[in-house]
């Protein structure tokens, strides 16, 4: 049990120095712009609430918003299930495990900007392997910059690609953690696969499960770069998401106010969902 | 046995498709490129990794990017160490919300935080050093240190500390030599961690940066913009990102499962 010390505060105090200085400074910035109107000349006037309102009720926010979830949806359904197939096939012991963990994790070490760069080379058609399989093996018709359609799956496929290692990683964490006599014990009471799944492997996953989907939550709500470089969040708007479009108001078009109002109301979704994923987890934690 | 294991290696060949494919760009001629579809280099140069070598601009990418990194896993991990221990070991008035704040920051979108900290860091003089993107990338790193170490801390018994007080080990002499070396598979995750977040973020070192500390990722979509569209040369300099995560990533091979887990299983 921890014991009761409030000089333990001490030992906190530079990590609360910096990460004040990082998140309450500019956080304020955002507040400050998020009420406020400007000319430029560094001029300012009170606006109150009008940003916010104006955001939430335009088209463009609630679009990109859809989009957003749309796609964390998609690519959680998929990542998720698709990972705990991998890690339940993967072997346990021997050589081949640290070989397969290295492969595996090699997409996440990638610079998100290559991993951009490598998919719209890898999806071009005539050129990338890809777009060459889909248009001239298969006969597909598919362009990624001229296809919504097409754009969306490149964009979902390169995510999958991306992260699903991190829900295999984490599930085969919570796989080995098992020890053999449950499965010893499993197979004298002669039960099926799946009951060995539901009784013993998935209970023993459930707090690195959650790990990973409040990990892929959070990271895929705020993903920019990757689908920047790929799409440039076209064609058209098709797949601007939320990152995307906060950027180009606050660095392209500069309107610092709306920009603003956008950015808390951005954070403050993805605050609610993820503190709702942090309360399962440590309540699964004090159990 | 033998169809179970097919799973895995189809997907690790998913994986290594696009990566194979890129290696394969790298090493062909512009010409060859834009002339049509070959699964192999027909022509094999090593002309863009030549050019890659021979351009500072290039070169300083990456060294300017390796820099900032290690600036920050450094940092991140030596505040992050004490904060974790308290955190394992005692409770204090707020500690569920503080450990709860510093968690948000990890979630904050680095879209939100790029024009405020661009503007932060001018105004103090940092702007376009590697201390600015270090510092910047504390912001998402310190929190998931001070999370994994936390794990791996609350593996170890108490009884270690206690046992090492009636031995009269003083606090700071304990935490170097008896507890430090105990968790010293927690370390190494942490900083791998925040080593894999910082090498990989672009976003918030593009904008804290214009020439002295430019990150490879900036001199990479200059290029793509700039020189028309050399896609073997940029195949080249996004090959060679790959390569020092997978160096580290060779060393933590045995604790990645368990550090991806934050030490929570």
């Amino acid at each position: 049990m921890r014991t009761e010390n409030q000089r333990a505060w001490f030992f906190v105090l530079p990590v609360l120095a910096l990460v004040a200085f990082n998140a309450l400074v500019p956080m304020m910035t955002v507040v400050n712009y998020s009420v406020q109107e400007t000319f430029g000349n560094n001029q300012f006037f009170w606006e109150g609430l009008g940003w916010f309102e104006q955001i939430l009720r335009s088209d463009r926010f609630q679009a990109a918003l859809g989009r957003q979830f749309l796609f964390t949806a998609l690519i959680l359904m998929i990542e998720v299930p698709l990972g705990i197939i991998v890690a339940l096939s993967m072997p346990r012991k021997g050589i081949w495990v640290p070989v397969c963990l290295v492969l595996m994790a090699l997409p996440m070490l990638i610079p998100w900007n290559v991993v951009g760069s490598m998919w719209n080379i890898f999806t071009l058609p005539k050129i990338g392997l890809l777009g060459y399989f889909l248009n001239d093996v298969l006969g597909i018709n598919y362009d990624m910059t001229q296809q919504p359609i097409s754009a969306w799956i490149t964009v979902i496929v390169m995510d999958v690609w991306h992260w699903t290692s991190l829900v295999v990683l984490l599930c085969y964490a919570g796989l080995v953690s098992i020890p053999d006599a449950y499965y010893q014990a499993a197979k004298i009471d002669g039960a099926s696969n799946w009951s060995v799944f539901r009784y013993i492997q998935l209970p023993k996953m459930k707090t690195v499960l959650t790990i990973a989907i409040l990990l892929r939550f959070m990271d895929s709500f705020n993903i920019y770069t990757e689908p920047f470089v790929l799409t440039g969040g076209g064609p058209g708007n098709s797949t601007t998401l939320l990152s995307i479009d906060l950027v180009k108001i606050a660095l392209g078009q500069f309107d610092l106010g709306p920009a603003a109002a956008m950015s808390l109301i951005y954070f403050a979704i993805t605050l609610l969902v993820s503190w709702v994923f942090y309360t399962l987890m440590t309540k699964d934690d004090a159990e | 046995m033998r169809k179970r294991s097919l799973i895995p290696i189809l997907y690790i060949a998913f994986l290594m498709l696009p990566i194979y494919w890129l290696v394969a760009m790298s090493f062909k001629t512009t010409n060859e490129i834009l002339s049509g579809f070959s699964l192999f280099p027909q022509t094999f140069t090593l002309d863009n990794y030549i050019t890659i070598f021979t351009d500072p601009t290039w070169y300083w990418g990456y060294i300017n990017s390796i820099i900032y990194v290690t600036i920050n896993t450094v940092l991140s991990v030596c505040v992050a160490l004490p904060a974790a221990y308290a955190f394992s070991r005692y409770r204090f008035l707020g500690d569920k919300q503080l450990f709860f704040w510093l968690l948000t920051n990890r979630m904050a979108p680095a879209a939100v935080f790029a024009l405020p900290f661009f503007q932060l860091y001018s105004s103090i003089h940092l702007f376009d050093t590697y201390l600015a993107v270090a510092l910047a990338h504390t912001l998402f790193n310190v929190p998931l240190a001070v999370w994994i170490l936390e794990g791996f801390m609350r593996g170890i018994p108490k009884e270690l500390d206690e046992t090492a007080y009636v031995d009269g080990y003083s606090f700071p002499r304990f935490f170097v030599k008896i507890f430090l070396p105990n968790i010293k598979a927690g370390v190494g995750v942490a900083a791998f961690f925040c080593f894999m977040f910082s090498w990989v973020e672009m976003l918030l070192a593009k904008t804290l940066t214009a020439v002295e500390a430019k990150p490879i990722a900036a001199v990479m979509t200059r290029t793509a913009s700039s020189a028309g569209y050399e896609l073997g040369l940029l195949a080249a300099a996004g090959t060679l990102t790959i390569i020092p995560g997978a160096i580290v990533i060779w060393f933590v091979r045995n604790y990645i499962a368990r550090g991806f887990a934050m030490g929570r299983v």
